[in-house]
């Protein structure tokens, strides 16, 4: 059938049940539900003699249990320098064990090593996002059941309502003491929080820590407590590359394009009124992203404004600002330089939350509701402004959704910000190869050429009443950049479905089918 | 076009693609495709044709659109202008202009492409940069020289050929800039401003372009887009200045109106020059994003 914004969904795939999107908000649970969760219990003298401690993974793997047909979570929180997942399937695959679901807040190219053991069915399922040769491996078919593509918040959602079953948490942690504290601030590894293992910790199974550096008790300040951990595993085989986790200070872009896209998303803000007394906002490290950060703090300390707090993956420029008293607090879920783990390690007012608490819908509250305004890119926009940033124009899965759909949905004006012409194509385009952000979350689109908001944003007329701003249609959008590169080759798919895209409530947005070509 | 706004006036690359492909998006008031300075000898065949092709196929839009050429000492100039000048740009930047016979026998190997390609005589104009001390020498009748109708001073250039260094607060190059506003000044026609070479020095430009408005000139050279923003911000009039010339402006056309003669405003006396000024300023004040 289909949804509501005109996409086909099927009632099942590979025997899952769908349920299409019925609009923001348009799907709330019926009611409170308790899922159920595992009781954790090692007798006082086995933690005491330290037995919850492990020298190796395997081990691990075998006192809980691990058998065919299971689901074991990761995070990516060391992001290209996650070197445990790939460890991790190396000893599964000796073990013979087959038919694994795992869900990861996100695959990285990394963890390119996990396509054979997609083809050999070792790995059958995959939850959360998959950027690069893993995605593209799923593009063309090397997945035999789906990719269930989440965001951060809907992942979140997934595996505290039990949609999502995890029965073996790996999580990865900089440091661990051997009662089974981790933290994340630390050690040759710090990668800053570990917010988006928060779920997986306290809802999984089995919960295995896997660490390089074990630390007397109590491991101070605790990210994930040692009520949640099972074991703890204190391995010599590194479970990170430094240089992968964190690059170092994010710099400004010096690209003129993506700066003057930057300084008019101020301009845009401007006129919608942001830009005021306890601004909050939640800023990325992309080129845009990061420029817009710089721009509002110039527009800030310009106006003598004051926000009350900002949120990450932090950066530098959030640091900064922070520093600079321009907020209150800087909430974080992810750290992408060693100035903001340092940040995290140091100033009280960086505070450490989860991926529930970030941005996950079924709870009692998330911090992306309160958003004032978020920066996002987006692969292609169409003209509903419905936005797609797991497929490339040539259809291939190269991306996950990262917090797209949380912030986008909370925030008071959302906005896209792009180079309208992304390797010699269009980003805006009739229709988007996948919907993953439906447009109705989207208010205002910015690109070099012009500006084109939403009609049904409330802030229209507010910002298209700024004669400074190059007001377009996305139609017209569209035919400027049509003019430049000319019409897109189709893109030709085959009937099978390796992908679904859900919304953060759990719906389907989209599906994908497998490349032909 | 030759009152039209030019407060930047944009150089790129002209063999580079993509910034060619973007010049215009930036804001500028218009862009130079450059085949001279930034374009290495082994590439000047290829930007030629680059050039050509993004003026018969690009829309620039409302941005003034002009090509540097090679200037007449080098084995390029033939090629460029029979490239370029049927491709319709605005108008040409010449380099190190020193005399009006140079200007003169431009016009004639200028006059000849058009009329070759059924293009009207004159239609390309000819913006002289002035780059040596012959040139400043001869800058008065450079500069009611054919087609010319924006001249401009090359500050890098100037100060070798001078022997002098630049400084960023540009002194050495006052008694230049003052003579050729006067030149432009008493030919009618328009002078913009060298570039501000350190694209870090936001404050620095400012300042040089507050120098150059100060001095007469309608506009800045840009090497970045960066420098867009800031040099458009300085040339936005102060709203009082913006008031008083709404004040003038009103009271001119009311006085047309109503067949009155003399104008007063706040008990001066306004003439027609003044009310140009007023109205030219009200149109900075337009461009840079004012209600007026």
């Amino acid at each position: 059938m289909k949804n509501a914004i005109d996409r086909e969904i099927p009632d099942e795939v590979k025997g899952r049940k769908l349920r299409p999107f019925q609009g923001n908000d348009g799907y709330l649970p019926e009611d409170r539900f308790i899922p159920a969760t595992r009781m954790r219990a090692h007798s006082s003298s086995f933690v005491r003699q330290k037995k919850k401690v492990l020298s190796s993974l395997k081990e691990a793997l075998v006192k809980v249990g691990l058998k065919d047909g299971m689901t074991l979570s990761f995070h990516h929180h060391f992001r290209g320098g996650d070197n445990l997942m790939n460890h991790a399937f190396e000893i599964i695959q000796k073990m013979g064990v087959k038919d694994l679901t795992v869900n990861a807040s996100s695959v990285q190219p990394v963890h390119s090593p996990l396509i054979p053991l997609m083809e050999s069915k070792v790995i059958t399922n995959i939850e959360g996002g998959a950027n690069g040769a893993p995605g593209e491996a799923i593009s063309r078919g090397k997945l035999d059941g789906l990719l269930t593509v989440r965001s951060h918040g809907g992942r979140a959602r997934a595996i505290d309502s039990g949609d999502s079953h995890i029965d073996i948490a790996i999580i990865g942690a900089p440091t661990a003491d051997f009662m089974g504290n981790l933290n994340g601030t630390n050690g040759r590894y710090a990668c800053g929080p570990l917010g988006y293992a928060w779920p997986d910790a306290r809802m999984a199974d089995n919960v295995i820590a896997v660490t390089n550096e074990l630390v007397s008790f109590p491991n101070y300040p605790v990210s994930i407590p040692m009520t949640l951990v099972d074991w703890v595993v204190h391995t010599d085989v590194p479970i990170g590359d430094p240089k992968g986790i964190v690059s170092g200070t994010t710099r400004i872009t010096k690209d003129p394009m993506r700066l003057k896209i930057a300084s008019t998303v101020i301009d845009v803000l401007d006129s919608a009124g942001i830009i005021k007394e306890g601004l909050t906002f939640q800023s990325g490290a992309g080129g845009i992203s990061l420029a817009s950060s710089y721009f509002l703090m110039e527009e800030m300390l310009k106006k003598k404004i004051k926000g009350s707090w900002a949120m990450g993956g932090s950066t530098a420029a959030l640091v900064d600002m922070l520093d600079r008293g321009l907020f209150d607090y800087l909430l974080d879920v992810q750290a992408f330089d060693v100035t903001a783990v340092n940040s995290l390690r140091n100033n009280p007012r960086h505070i450490e939350i989860g991926a529930s608490c970030y941005a996950s819908p079924f709870n009692a509250a998330c911090a992306v509701n309160l958003l004032d305004t978020i920066v996002l890119g987006a692969t292609e926009v169409d003209l509903n402004f419905n936005a797609n940033t797991v497929t490339e124009s040539d259809g291939r899965i190269l991306h996950g959704i990262g917090g797209h759909q949380d912030t986008s949905s909370g925030a008071e004006l959302s906005i896209l910000a792009f180079p309208l012409i992304r390797g010699r194509v269009s980003v805006v385009v009739d229709n988007v190869t996948t919907v993953v952000t439906p447009g109705e979350s989207i208010d205002v689109v910015v690109t070099e050429r012009g500006v084109a908001v939403n009609p049904s944003s409330k802030h229209f007329d507010e910002i298209t009443n700024n004669k400074r701003l190059n007001i377009k249609s996305m139609e017209e959008l569209k035919n400027e950049a049509l003019k430049l590169t000319g019409p897109r080759k189709p893109i030709r798919f085959k009937d099978n479905i390796v992908g679904v895209i859900e919304n953060r409530d759990g719906t389907v947005l989209d599906v994908i089918y497998e490349l032909a070509d | 076009m030759t009152d039209r706004l030019r407060r930047t006036r944009l150089y790129v690359p002209g063999n580079n693609p993509s910034m060619v492909q973007n010049a215009s998006v930036f804001g500028a008031d218009s862009i130079i495709l450059d085949l001279e300075d930034s374009i290495p000898v082994s590439e000047k065949d290829a930007a030629r044709i680059l050039v050509r092709n993004a003026l018969q196929f690009l829309d620039f839009s409302n941005t003034e659109v002009t090509v540097r050429v090679n200037d007449s000492s080098t084995p390029f100039l033939g090629d460029d202008l029979f490239e370029i000048i049927p491709a319709k740009p605005d108008a040409i930047i010449i380099p190190k202009v020193e005399s009006l016979k140079e200007l003169k026998k431009l016009d004639i190997q200028v006059t000849i492409i058009e009329k070759e390609n059924d293009m009207e005589v004159g239609s390309i104009k000819f913006m002289p940069i002035i780059e040596t001390a012959i040139g400043v020498v001869n800058i008065e009748e450079i500069a009611s020289g054919p087609r010319v109708t924006v001249i401009s001073p090359g500050g890098e250039d100037l100060t070798a050929d001078l022997g002098i260094e630049r400084t960023k607060e540009g002194a050495e190059l006052s008694y230049i800039q003052s003579r050729m506003v006067v030149a432009a000044a008493a030919a009618k026609i328009q002078i913009i401003d060298t570039v501000f070479v350190d694209v870090n020095d936001i404050d620095g430009l400012i300042q040089s372009t507050k120098k150059a408005i100060s001095m007469g000139f309608h506009g800045k050279s840009c090497i970045h887009p960066i420098q867009i923003k800031p040099i458009h911000e300085a040339f936005l009039p102060s709203p009082e200045k913006i008031a008083q010339a709404k004040k003038i402006v009103e009271a001119y056309e009311k006085a047309t109106r109503d067949g009155t003669g003399a104008i007063t405003v706040d008990g001066r006396m306004i003439d027609v020059p003044v009310v140009i000024r007023s109205q030219r300023l009200l149109e900075r004040a337009r461009a840079g994003g004012v209600d007026v």
